[in-house]
């Protein structure tokens, strides 16, 4: 018995060793690509793509595409800002209109006129000298639990005036601007809708109606908000217009319909729109193009929605059914311009501050 | 084991009485990587936010003339007053029950006790929430007892809640710190103390304490210093009405992007902590004794009486509820169906379910970035293990020659070690940025920084965990096993190594659980591919939808457990323990 035992072994190690070297042999000699280069892409945390698709884009131009996430946003362009003399990456990922500002007037970025830019509506075209070009847009909505509201036969809010009626006190749950970017975005939305003359008084009324300000999203929804696996007390939240299709998508079991909708009317949204640009200094300019051309592409666009739950500027990508059924997408969020909010960010944040947590 | 070829025994020996003898060489290593990876790049960040400015006095004038920062200032020294108060009175008991004490579970109870430490705040705010939250188990227990409407206890956004997450950060260090000295102290003093007439109180006060002084001291600056540059608990637990100085300077950095202003709130809060460290630095070179430690298995004893035990299971109740039952509620949703509750309030859970856990391994989006559980582990635990050693080889020879003949050098570089923990981690990886740019030293997104950061942030608990044990070495030890013809390298490993052994573990512990637990490593630039535990973490928590949550939960729950049981493998190692004498 041992015996056999023994001589399997040894016919089995004789088979590996035999076939061992085979292989590598046979392998480099059918094929002998030049050295890829390597392309970096700097992004921000929430950064995803799916494999396959940065796949055909490494073969397409014999490349590979090193990613660095660098946090958040913010924390992102600040790392690209003191890096520029001796830039990170050949290309940034991740400024949106909020920081937009701050990017050009520190110049970090080489203009690139793509071509694909030739598709994109205007309206995302906010940088005249195509330094950072559009890629995506997502709103910051109020997101609210249907099923509170079903419970208690009452309707949903509609509009932000709404949120100061009585029906609404102690239901909404906000984040501080000074430390969240979808606090910000909210902020901007109540300047770009009630103007500066009225959107602090939105806010005194919003405080006299039991709003409750926490730091982070993460807390806002998670901990406060009644419509997330949190189990919060809060049943309005500040969040996504894209959040209700993740509440779909990211089921343990699919629900017949989403636990949360979002509020989508006129001037109640913020629209934020994330640039690409190819940073000052850049020794791949020829690499960059090609990737800034293929994240305007449909291919790349298309990917979008279900990895980042954001929308594609390129109109010819095609969105999917899900994520289209429970998205909420305003016709017409409230707009702040970037110059204004360069201008005027830290201004508004400090009255805030003064009205809404003194 | 022992055949080391003569030679090179010789050879080594000289080595060592040189170093011996010349304290500086044994403090160039941790000298060298402080200057390199510690002061270069922030004095990098700092002259580059200056230039930004005007003029280097506008900054200056704007911080210190605005109420508003004045008033953090405060709010950031008396929270730290009050949350290490609040350590030391939670951490001290329990101490000594785990010094003077032998219990069955003993071990478990020191490991669990650890892991609050490693993990990210988000996750210890959901396992408070679920505890204390609004929609917590004790709210919904006494909204259902006295009939209520509304949460009547409220913790997240209060000072309390502040103060009760650093303790549960934080108790591990007076537990460890504390706690491995004290078992260490011959009882033997204290009985001669009662023996001569001494009361219980009196014993304690007039001879344990003085000599565990220098630990409790050690012990309340770490924890100090941890509270003064808190960021993490007071974002997400204190709400938007609390802000440190840390809180602070991030807010300048990101949101404003006014470095100036950042740079001089940075630089207070580390000259505060500058400051602190060289007045203990003086405290604790007076108030130390040099003693002859004992091996635990002499100084520790049975819970031998009923009302010993009732004692012991009182503290242990206190760190069990303080320490491990946030712990355990956030296991426990892990394993929780969430779903069928939407939008309901009843409080039972309705099933048990181990899809978040299959769910980790499911790389459902076909992401480029998708890790498996086990990748993230892997990853931790190398960029872990790397910390532990680099922090021990640094931190070892400069404990060794802070407490040696030459000791004035040794406090300064002492005091110097500590500055990392009392420096903004936003700055720093700006500096990290700025500075480490140019081949050779290219390191802003290279895999290597991560492991040096955290070794910035555990060489100050690896010294000062060392320090104590290595004070207390008596010199007639050396000189008597010399005498007996042994090498200086002989002394070492034969003599002094197993005599702080103890001492090697907790600060080898320390290294780790501070690796595991990424602290300041958030603002580091990193590459996707090769993300730890925390990262991943967060890559969850910061999505919507339920899986999201879940697999939150449950990768942290996996952290707990990995933590647990590193602890609990390390303690094991026992480097010559005296009590194998």
């Amino acid at each position: 018995m041992k015996r056999v035992n023994l001589m399997a072994t040894i016919s089995l190690l004789l088979a590996a060793c035999a076939t061992a070297p085979v292989t590598p042999i046979a392998a480099p000699a059918t094929q002998t690509p030049p050295t890829p280069r390597t392309l970096t892409v700097m992004t921000h945390d929430s950064f995803a793509v799916s494999e396959d698709v940065i796949v055909e884009f490494e073969q397409t131009h014999n490349v590979k595409v090193q990613f660095i996430k660098s946090g958040d946003a913010g924390e992102a362009l600040n790392k690209a800002i003191l890096a520029k003399g001796n830039p990170l990456a050949d290309v940034l990922y991740g400024v949106d209109n909020t920081f937009l500002s701050r990017a050009l007037d520190e110049g970090i970025f080489e203009p690139y006129n793509s071509p694909r830019l030739a598709d994109i509506p205007d309206t995302f075209k906010l940088d005249p000298s195509n330094g950072a070009l559009p890629v995506d847009y997502g709103d910051v909505c109020l997101n609210y639990d249907k099923a509170y509201f079903a419970e208690k036969n009452r309707p949903p809010p509609a509009r932000l005036e709404d949120l100061t009626q009585p029906d609404y006190k102690d239901l909404l749950v906000v984040e501080n601007p000074a430390t969240s970017s979808p606090g910000l975005a909210f902020l901007l939305a109540t300047v770009g809708h009630f103007g500066e003359e009225g959107y602090l008084q939105f806010w005194k009324d919003l405080r006299a109606n039991g709003m409750l300000v926490v730091n982070d999203w993460e807390t806002a929804y998670y901990t406060e908000f009644s419509g997330s696996s949190g189990k919060g007390p809060r049943p309005i939240v500040v969040s996504y217009g894209s959040s209700p299709p993740f509440e779909v998508i990211f089921a343990e079991t699919p629900p017949a319909d989403a636990p949360t909708a979002a509020v989508v009317s006129d001037g109640s949204c913020f629209r934020q729109i994330e640039f690409v640009g190819l940073l000052q200094g850049t020794k791949n300019r020829d690499l960059a193009e090609q990737w800034v051309d293929f994240m305007l592409s449909p291919r790349f666009q298309e990917d979008l929605p279900l990895q980042m739950f954001v929308f594609p500027v390129n109109p010819n990508a095609k969105l999917n059914e899900t994520f289209q059924k429970y998205l909420g997408l305003p016709q017409e969020p409230a707009f702040v311009s970037p110059a204004d909010i360069a201008a005027n960010r830290e201004r508004w944040i400090e009255a805030w501050t003064e009205v809404v947590l003194r | 084991m022992r055949a080391i070829q003569p030679l090179s025994a010789f050879r080594a020996s000289r080595v060592y009485s040189a170093l011996r003898n010349t304290p500086y060489i044994s403090l160039l290593p941790a000298a060298f990587f402080l200057i390199l990876f510690y002061f270069y790049p922030l004095s990098a960040i700092f002259i580059e936010s200056f230039s930004r400015a005007d003029n280097v006095l506008a900054p200056l004038a704007a911080v210190f003339t605005s109420p508003a920062l004045l008033k953090v200032f405060g709010f950031t020294v008396y929270q730290a007053v009050v949350s290490t108060l609040a350590t030391l009175a939670v951490g001290l008991p329990g101490a000594y029950l785990l010094a003077r004490y032998r219990f069955p579970g003993q071990g478990l109870l020191r490991a669990l006790t650890t892991v609050p430490f490693v993990l990210p705040t988000l996750v210890v705010a959901a396992g408070f929430n679920a505890l204390l939250g609004p929609r917590g188990w004790i709210n919904l227990g006494l909204m259902a007892l006295f009939h209520l409407n509304a949460p009547p206890f409220q913790f997240v956004n209060t000072f309390g809640a502040i103060i009760v997450a650093h303790v549960f950060y934080n108790t591990t260090i007076v537990l460890r710190v504390v706690g491995d000295f004290w078992s260490r102290l011959d009882p033997r003093l204290g009985y001669a103390a009662r023996v001569l007439g001494a009361s219980r109180w009196r014993t304690f006060r007039e001879v344990t304490l003085p000599l565990l002084a220098p630990a409790i001291a050690a012990a309340a600056l770490l924890v100090f210093i941890f509270d003064f540059t808190s960021f993490g608990v007071i974002l997400v637990l204190g709400g938007p009405r609390f802000a440190t100085l840390e809180v602070e300077i991030y807010r300048q950095t990101i949101a404003l992007f006014n470095l100036p202003v950042a740079a001089v709130l940075a630089l207070t809060q580390l000259l505060g902590t500058f400051g602190l460290t060289l007045a203990y630095a003086r405290l604790s070179a007076r108030l130390t004794v040099p003693l002859s430690l004992k091996p635990q298995s002499l100084t520790r004893r049975p819970l031998y009486t009923w009302r010993l035990r009732l004692g012991a299971g009182l503290i242990i109740a206190g760190l069990v509820t303080l320490l491990v039952l946030p712990l355990a509620a956030l296991a426990l949703r892990s394993v929780a169906r969430l779903e069928p509750e939407r939008g309901q309030t009843t409080p039972t859970q309705p099933g048990f379910t181990l899809a978040y856990y299959r769910e980790l391994s499911i790389n459902r989006r076909n992401s480029l970035f998708y890790v498996p559980p086990t990748a993230a582990i892997r990853n931790s635990l190398v960029i872990a293990g790397t910390t532990v050693l680099l922090s021990l080889a640094l931190g070892l020879p400069a404990a060794w020659a802070s407490v040696g003949p030459r000791r004035r050098f040794g406090s300064m570089l002492e005091a110097l070690l500590m500055l990392p923990l009392g420096t903004s981690s936003v700055t720093l990886g700006l500096g990290f940025l700025v500075a480490l740019d140019q081949p050779p030293l290219d390191l802003r997104a290279s895999p290597l920084l991560l492991p040096l950061a955290h070794t910035l942030v555990a060489l100050p608990f690896v010294v000062r965990t060392l320090m104590p044990a290595l004070r207390s070495l008596k010199p007639r030890l050396r000189q008597a096993a010399a005498v007996l013809g042994a090498t200086p390298l002989q002394v070492w490993r034969e003599v002094e190594l197993p005599l702080v052994s103890r001492a090697v573990i907790v600060a080898a512990t320390f290294a780790l659980t501070i690796s595991l637990g990424e602290f300041g490593a958030t603002s580091l630039l990193t590459r996707p591919e090769h993300p730890t535990v925390p990262v991943v973490i967060y890559r969850f928590i910061s999505l919507p939808g339920a899986l999201n949550y879940g697999q939150a939960l449950a990768l942290s729950t996996l952290l707990m457990l990995v933590c647990a049981a590193s602890i609990m493998i390390i303690e094991r190692f026992r480097v010559g323990d005296l009590g194998e004498f």
